[in-house]
């Protein structure tokens, strides 16, 4: 089925919402390709049918989920989120997916878990990008319990009231709207949850530029540009630059996260 | 062969040369005002034009070994090739001024002392500024030795962009490093392969 339909959350933005056009032919899935148009080319490769997601570590019921399981489609939230990508632009999009919180109760997390792990599929006959080893493959991520059982967390497994697109992460992602693009980890085959910060691919990649956190943050600059500002993709020639928001513009919701943290010490 | 080859080449008019090397500006033009240039526009003229203003560089300093090693003379041409790659550097910062940086000249200034990758392009693009300021015969008569001492910058400012485009990615990519790597070689070409300085400065003035 290509039409999938989403409940509306108060969570979503009204901002003006980027076209079906910029959201697929402009993407960072370097499984496919470095070039912002390389996924859309390459990644109808992917078989995303059948699919599982093997849920295990320190949960009660550990086994391989469907993703019809993990995100019924009568359970379908439409997040209308900002994406902020850790190069400076950004966008709005309107996913269509679950609370990670339903997910994780629904497996039973056991009182020791501090962490979940992600990891995206690892199969360069579907993902030629991984024939080069720009990064350690599988793509990995990451996130702190609170964090993932935070309500803005979600599984998406649709955009624009249509099943998500290969090039988006099919057929399941993580989105995390008050973090880097980049932590929303795409085709996601397993979860683990575990006492254990979990390793991250960019973080493996380059420690000193990019961190476990990860969160947008306007006065903590990547080492090699400003995060000061952005251009929202869409905007045109002459569309400018905005300022970037503390979290994403989601600080209300999530600073209490990291009362008493040094965000710029944690990036 | 490649004394025929220079004959006809000493045919060709320098404003062929401009011609040619202006056609992938045109195509630039023609793009944006097609909307041929993808979801991000501003980033594909930024990307475009800085590529093409090292392809150029590349070509310029691709005529002296060509001389040297094939006997092939571009010399005559040599002027307006680096001075299109100097056309394109400039189109490069211009859109990154106007279209990317939006006229914020405090952030701006605060990137351009403060990254790398925006130091490294700034100084080759300075670099190149002062090597197209004096690329005219008035410069060359009058500045006798300290010329050719100048426009060795030419070496510097390529490798500097070359640094520029790769530093500016978040992994290593294939394109940028095979430019570094083949600029690099024309250096050692340079350095290794005996390019006396006599020879060198007989093969500039004879072309101009």
């Amino acid at each position: 089925a290509l039409g999938l339909n989403g409940a509306p959350s108060a969570l979503s933005t009204d901002e003006k919402q980027n076209s079906l056009e910029d959201i697929t032919h402009y993407n960072n899935f370097y499984e496919f390709g470095t070039g912002k148009t390389d996924p859309v080319q390459y990644s109808g490769s992917l078989k995303t049918s059948p699919w599982s997601v093997k849920i295990d570590g320190l949960v009660d019921r550990p086994g391989s989920y469907g993703v019809e399981d993990l995100a019924p489609e009568s359970a379908l939230e439409e997040r209308i989120y900002r994406l902020r990508c850790v190069e400076a632009w950004s966008m709005v999009i309107p996913w269509l997916g679950v609370p990670l919180a339903a997910v994780l109760e629904k497996v039973g997390v056991q009182s020791g878990a501090k962490f979940v792990a992600f990891q995206t599929l690892h199969d360069p006959e579907q993902m030629p990008g991984q024939r080069s080893r720009i990064l350690d493959w599988p793509y990995r991520e990451g996130l702190r319990l609170d964090e993932a059982m935070h309500p803005l967390t979600i599984l998406a497994t649709g955009l624009y009231g249509r099943v998500l697109p290969n090039q988006n992460g099919a057929p399941i992602r993580l989105v995390v709207p008050w973090k880097y693009g980049f932590k929303s980890i795409k085709s996601v085959v397993a979860i683990t949850l575990t006492d254990k910060q979990p390793q991250c691919s960019w973080q493996m990649s380059q420690p000193g530029e990019y961190g476990f956190y990860a969160n947008v943050n306007p006065q903590v600059d990547h080492p090699r540009w400003s995060q000061a500002t952005e251009r929202r993709i869409g905007a045109g020639l002459f569309g400018g630059r905005q300022d970037t928001l503390m979290f994403n513009g989601y600080g209300e919701q999530v600073a209490g996260l990291y009362a008493g943290i040094d965000l710029a010490k944690h990036y | 062969m490649v004394q025929r080859l220079n004959l006809w080449l000493r045919q060709v008019p320098v404003w062929a040369v401009w011609l040619l090397g202006l056609i992938p500006l045109g195509l630039l033009v023609w793009d944006t005002l097609q909307g041929n240039l993808g979801v991000d526009p501003v980033r594909s003229i930024e990307h475009r034009l800085g590529r093409t203003a090292i392809y150029f560089l590349l070509a310029t300093l691709t005529v002296t070994p060509l001389l040297r090693l094939a006997r092939l003379n571009l010399m005559r041409f040599r002027r307006a090739l680096g001075l299109i790659c100097f056309t394109y550097a400039t189109c490069h910062v211009a859109a990154w001024v106007v279209f990317d940086m939006a006229f914020l000249w405090a952030q701006m200034l605060k990137d351009v002392v403060k990254r790398p990758y925006l130091v490294f392009g700034m100084l080759a693009f300075v670099m190149l500024l002062a090597l197209a300021l004096t690329s005219n015969r008035f410069s060359i008569t009058h500045m006798g030795a300290r010329w050719r001492q100048l426009h060795r910058l030419a070496y510097p400012a390529a490798i500097l962009a070359a640094a520029h485009w790769l530093w500016a990615l978040k992994v290593w990519e294939s394109w940028p490093l095979t430019i570094l790597l083949l600029l690099i070689t024309l250096l050692s070409l340079r350095i290794f392969l005996g390019f006396r300085v006599f020879g060198w400065f007989r093969s500039v003035v004879g072309c101009l």
